[in-house]
């Protein structure tokens, strides 16, 4: 066997991630797949073009760490998982060694995951049930506007004079649009208010420590959303080269450091 | 990293005869209500049972139930029918899902009892708002319902230091039940009796505290989640030799355990304290949750709210006025720190779990900075998960696997 890859594997309920990692810890290859109703299938996807990316395949993969809502999905990894704010919280700390505050946006919830000094969690908070503030409502808000999700970002920057949205519930909050769109509002300024609220609901989960990092697929998506973010807090927010990658790298990176069996090669080779 | 488990946990041999002397409660309650042989009491769980017993009732515990259709888990589709007659889904979701149980004529008993057809007929209710509003609001129903009388204590709340003024203020509410239970029995209240149920009671209490600081050695022998199920007779037979003699029972056992070195979660790593409310309806996935990751949940605030010291025969209906104005719920968020403070040291505990029961506000302690600041204070991470005692519709089983799983995590990590 050639060099060796440790793979990361982050089943979110909205998309896949996977990272493969040399043993230098260096990224060499990721994936991003909507992860659909067969997790299994969609880790086994994303894993093969990951791979393919990094010039290896699977024969190659000596450890692999699974997380995210699907974690105990993948068949070859069942035995050895961690959440997600475990490996956010790892992958983060390897971007951005000291204490940190992070704030990840995802398809079906939020976290704020504080860091000490020396990189060790010291709390995390999660959103509730409801879905005010992920990526879930962007979706929800996206399909009211009739716009495609992927427009949102350059709409908001368009704004200006945004509306605001007063309720924290994404079916009362669909109701301020609706009614945003019959007094003649601008889609734009709707949008921003969006983005407002999405970044309103998470801040107020808990406080953030001085430096403050965003990850996950919402902010990988919509970079004005973290400018407001900056706007909001007054200060710079630190971003990962790839945030939504970010839980994913910190599996691969769980995985290279020895704390994951090694993977069964035969069940490797023989899931689809 | 966590190896996914199976989770280990150790069966308790006095579960036996707590079933037999539940069940002959149970039966006994019934055949008084059929009998017409003795007035039944509806009461709340905390007080004044002893009042009660001493005048000769049975008493039914409407919240005993309501926790039965929880741990059931039937709740869930009984409370629908109390929010369709104007009870909010807001509300706590035990008096609701009571409600919903009488109005579809469904009880746990009749199933777990054979003989047991419904809950007994009340010939009065009486409530102790030492908890919350609800229970009163909840008797209220029954009462317009039933057109049964309904008295009760409404007592002070958020209380820091129960004084001489507070416990005067529910004495005399205590004594002014009398005269109207008197009228429905027929009989006037025997004082040499009420001294003896005031002291059986806490005798009873007593033993439950010791049951519980058994679980203060590491590792521990018993769980919170046992603990729910084992405090039935502290709760429903309190004033009885019944209950007496079964937490003696028990009590051995556990102490044996302890000398032994028996845990209850195999190979204990994290020992866990839990405020607030059971999520009835998933007490054993809870339990296996914890024990999986090999971490105890060794006390708890819920499974020693039946702990009552100021019982005293010598002055019975002071001291129950005394002993349900110490309670946790009732006091302030000022004592309740220390009291957190003394009982995580007390079981050293590495960690604590808030349960934020979406209907039950008074006892969710996570909503006003508590956690926070007694982490500021002791150091202890915390964790909040939300939930529900009853009301499935507000668990969200996935996101509390995470949030405790990264708990431990978090944890394990500090350690």
């Amino acid at each position: 066997m050639s060099k060796p890859v440790f793979v990361g594997l982050d089943i979110g309920a909205s998309r896949t991630k996977v990272a493969v990692m040399d043993a230098d810890g260096a990224l060499i290859g990721y994936a991003v797949k909507k992860s659909g109703t067969d997790f299994g299938r969609t880790a086994s996807a994303c894993l093969d073009i990951s791979l393919k990316m990094a010039g290896a395949t699977r024969s190659h993969v000596e450890r692999a760490v699974a997380t995210g809502y699907g974690r105990a999905n993948v068949p070859f990894v069942t035995k050895t998982s961690k959440t997600e704010i475990g490996c956010l919280a790892r992958g983060c700390s390897h971007y951005f060694p000291g204490a940190l505050s992070i704030i990840d946006i995802g398809g079906q919830d939020n976290k704020i995951v504080k860091l000490d000094a020396a990189g060790r969690r010291s709390s995390f908070k999660m959103n509730r049930k409801c879905a005010a503030g992920t990526g879930a409502f962007l979706e929800e808000m996206a399909g009211r506007l009739d716009i495609p999700l992927e427009e949102m970002n350059d709409l908001a920057r368009q704004s200006e004079e945004m509306v605001k949205l007063g309720s924290y519930c994404t079916v009362f909050s669909g109701t301020e649009v609706l009614e945003s769109i019959r007094h003649g509002k601008k889609v734009s300024d709707i949008v921003k208010g969006i983005f407002y609220s999405v970044i309103k609901r998470v801040l107020e989960m808990d406080s953030l420590t001085d430096r403050v990092v965003m990850t996950g697929g919402v902010v990988a998506h919509n970079p004005y959303l973290v400018r407001m973010t900056e706007e909001l807090i007054g200060r710079e927010v630190l971003l990962p080269k790839l945030p939504q990658l970010a839980g994913a790298v910190g599996a691969a990176l769980y995985a290279r450091a020895g704390e994951a069996a090694a993977v069964s090669q035969p069940l490797l080779r023989r899931v689809k | 990293m966590k190896e996914e488990a199976k989770p280990a946990r150790k069966k308790i041999e006095a579960t036996s005869l707590m079933n037999r002397i539940m069940a002959d409660y149970f039966l006994d309650l019934n055949q008084a209500s059929a009998s017409g042989s003795r007035k039944v009491a509806w009461c709340t769980s905390v007080g004044p049972a002893e009042l009660l017993r001493a005048m000769g009732f049975a008493v039914h515990f409407p919240e005993n139930h309501a926790a039965m259709l929880g741990a059931t888990r039937l709740a869930t589709d009984l409370i629908p029918e109390a929010n369709a007659i104007g009870y909010s889904p807001d509300i706590c979701s035990y008096l609701t899902s009571d409600l919903g149980a009488y109005l579809k004529g469904f009880t746990p008993l009749a199933k777990a009892y054979p003989g047991i057809a419904a809950v007994p007929k009340p010939d009065v209710l009486v409530y102790n708002t030492n908890q919350c509003r609800d229970v009163q609001d909840w008797f209220a129903w029954y009462a317009r319902e039933l057109g049964v009388p309904c008295i009760g204590i409404t007592s002070p709340k958020n209380v820091n230091e129960v004084t001489d003024a507070h416990v005067d203020d529910v004495t005399r509410q205590l004594e002014a039940l009398v005269p109207v239970l008197e009228e429905i029995t027929g009989a006037p209240l025997d004082l040499a009796r009420l001294k003896e149920v005031v002291a059986l009671s806490r005798d009873c209490t007593e033993l439950w505290k010791e049951v519980l600081e058994t679980a203060t050695a590491v590792p521990a022998p018993l769980t919170f989640f046992d603990g729910t199920i084992h405090m039935g007779p502290a709760v429903v037979l309190r004033g009885t030799p019944q209950a007496v003699e079964y937490y003696r029972v028990l009590l051995a056992e556990l102490e044996q355990r302890k000398a032994t070195r028996e845990a209850a979660v195999a190979g204990e790593q994290f020992r866990i304290y839990w405020d607030g409310m059971p999520v009835w309806g998933r007490l054993r996935p809870h339990s296996e949750l914890f024990a999986g990751l090999r971490a105890n949940v060794v006390a708890s605030t819920y499974c020693s709210s039946w702990i009552f010291p100021s019982f005293d025969a010598e002055e019975p209906l002071r001291s129950m006025a005394k002993a349900y104005l110490e309670l946790f719920i009732v006091r302030s968020d000022a004592y309740k720190e220390r009291y957190l403070a003394d009982m995580t040291k007390k079981f050293r505990i590495d960690g604590i779990v808030y349960h934020d029961a979406k209907t039950c506000p008074y006892n969710s302690n996570s909503r006003y900075g508590m956690p926070q600041r007694l982490e500021a204070e002791t150091g202890l991470p915390y964790l909040v998960i939300s939930g529900d005692l009853n009301d499935m519709r507000c668990v969200s089983d996935e996101q509390t696997k995470t949030n405790v799983e990264a708990f431990i995590e978090q944890l394990e990590e500090g350690k």
